[in-house]
């Protein structure tokens, strides 16, 4: 209550107490929040991969239709907010009685409904970026390799899938796993359909304590700690199944984490 | 249908009438027929933009055709007669006509995912659905055939041009071709490496196999080939046996283009 008044009264104050406290011991509802946002963001991404595959397929196809469809699709998710994709889809859906959410239980597992709803809306919004993403890896496998394919006799199907895309996702992976750092940011947005992950958990510790600026301050700790995690887990995923015909140069740890080297990009701005 | 009898007793491989084919405004192929018989070897030569490796590359429909046919043992390779008109296969069907033709490119395009190993025995595996030892154990042989038995597990990148070319024709190999079609396989080959690429090709002729090759390497036309055929703008300008073609052809061209090649 001291520090509140003091608040009140206009002095800057930051409770290092409750913030050290709330980092190093998360309660248990804060906890489930970071676990959701966790698996939420895993599974929407990795259906978001095979969405995005799946684009870029069709938008590759010999037949005109499909191309359509995908550019379509393309166009749509990547032209409106997702925050707006989430209140449509969760709400939205709901409210026109078209479909509603309801809980799923597998054996002793439930999926709330709502995170249903945020699963799939994430998928659908990052499966138009991947797409993108999957479209240009294709295109840059060399046209030799699908022409040395065909030559052997092999299916358009089998050329992809032995040839073509075993290639292809080296070059993916880089951009993937940002992708994947933006959907774990992301997934603060399902807040607003009223998924219990990390931020709407911090909101209502908030709510009862009015500690706002060291409970969210937390919250921005343990975003940067999952980030920091998938960094050291994205530098080993490009290590292992990186391009090894383009010699990367090896980005340091610092580079990573901090960005490029500060005087490139200044020098070339004097020079440009 | 054809006169000829088209089992694997076949004389006939190849057998291609009057293919046309242009790129836009330009007619690269205008009317060009040739039969192949078996463990006959053709060597096509002629000016760069004359249509040698356009038409060659139309033998395994890696280029459509404007009219003509294409049959090898006796099947149209990537189009089917229906109502009266040509319609493109699609591409399985015309995957299948492939199996039977042997494709090496200029370029190699081994596969860089893959051991040397890999690249021969995939297609096998992949496309033949044969066991995955099996596969392994011809591929080995092949490699073995081509002299890169220590090169097995070696990716391409870590292979020379003239080793990644021994891969490249090992692989076509592989699928146990009929046919094996080369498109200036030595071109992009420092030249102490030609030799080698070279001396398979005239190996794999000197056993039987029926070749159609694209190439300037004149040596190799006059041990191997049985028939050397001159392209000149589209059309073949003559053809028949490499020494009377050196020695006395009959177009002024044709003399021309073997002297700067320096036979």
């Amino acid at each position: 209550m001291h520090s509140l008044l003091q608040a009140a009264q206009g002095q800057p104050t930051f409770d290092w107490g409750f913030f050290v406290d709330a980092v190093i011991h998360p309660s248990g509802p804060f906890l489930t929040g970071l676990w959701r946002t966790v698996y939420i963001s895993v599974l929407a991404q990795a259906l978001g991969v095979i969405g995005g595959l799946g684009i870029a397929l069709m938008r590759r196809s010999r037949f005109p239709v499909l191309g359509w469809i995908g550019g379509v699709y393309v166009w749509a998710i990547r032209g409106t907010p997702l925050l707006v994709q989430l209140v449509i889809v969760y709400n939205g859906l709901a409210a026109t009685g078209i479909y509603r959410f309801s809980d799923l239980t597998l054996g002793s597992v439930t999926l709330l409904g709502v995170i249903q709803a945020a699963i799939i809306t994430l998928a659908v919004n990052e499966s138009a970026y991947m797409s993108e993403i999957i479209r240009a890896s294709l295109d840059s496998v060399d046209d030799g390799q699908t022409e040395a394919a065909k030559a052997l006799g092999m299916s358009p199907a089998v050329a992809m899938r032995t040839v073509i895309l075993p290639q292809a996702t080296r070059i993916v992976i880089p951009p993937l796993g940002n992708e994947f750092n933006l959907m774990m940011k992301s997934t603060s947005l399902l807040s607003v359909i009223g998924v219990q992950e990390m931020f709407l958990t911090a909101q209502s510790i908030n709510s009862a304590t009015f500690k706002t600026f060291e409970i969210f301050m937390a919250v921005a700790a343990y975003y940067l700690l999952l980030t920091t995690i998938w960094s050291v887990v994205q530098a080993w995923l490009e290590r292992k199944f990186g391009d090894p015909a383009t010699p990367t140069q090896r980005v340091s740890m610092r580079e990573r984490l901090l960005g490029g080297p500060a005087r490139l990009p200044l020098t070339k701005a004097v020079h440009g | 249908m054809s006169i000829h009898t088209h089992d694997d007793g076949s004389d006939v491989i190849l057998e291609a009438r009057d293919v046309v084919k242009s790129f836009g405004p330009l007619k690269v192929l205008d009317s060009v027929s040739m039969t192949v018989q078996r463990q006959e070897v053709v060597v096509m030569i002629g000016p760069s933009g004359s249509g040698k490796t356009t038409f060659l590359r139309c033998l395994n429909h890696l280029e459509r055709i404007d009219s003509g046919s294409v049959e090898v043992l006796g099947e149209s390779v990537g189009y089917k007669e229906s109502k009266g008109g040509l319609v493109e296969d699609t591409p399985r069907v015309v995957a299948r006509r492939r199996r039977k033709i042997g494709f090496v490119f200029q370029r190699f395009n081994l596969f860089p995912h893959l051991s040397a190993l890999e690249n021969v025995a995939v297609a096998p595996i992949k496309v033949l659905g044969i066991s995955k030892d099996q596969a392994r154990e011809e591929a080995r042989e092949l490699l073995a055939r081509v002299g890169l038995s220590d090169k097995e597990d070696n990716r391409p990148r870590a292979l020379s041009g003239g080793q990644q070319q021994r891969v490249a024709i090992a692989r076509a190999l592989a699928m146990k071709p009929a046919l094996m079609l080369f498109d200036e396989p030595t071109s992009a080959l420092d030249p102490e490496m030609v030799g080698e690429v070279i001396s398979v090709m005239g190996e794999l002729a000197a056993d039987g196999m029926t070749m159609v090759v694209v190439t300037h390497e004149m040596g190799f036309a006059r041990s191997a080939a049985d028939r050397l055929v001159m392209f000149d703008r589209g059309r073949i300008l003559e053809q028949g046996p490499p020494e009377s073609l050196f020695t006395n052809a009959e177009h002024e061209r044709t003399r021309a283009f073997l002297s700067i090649l320096g036979s």
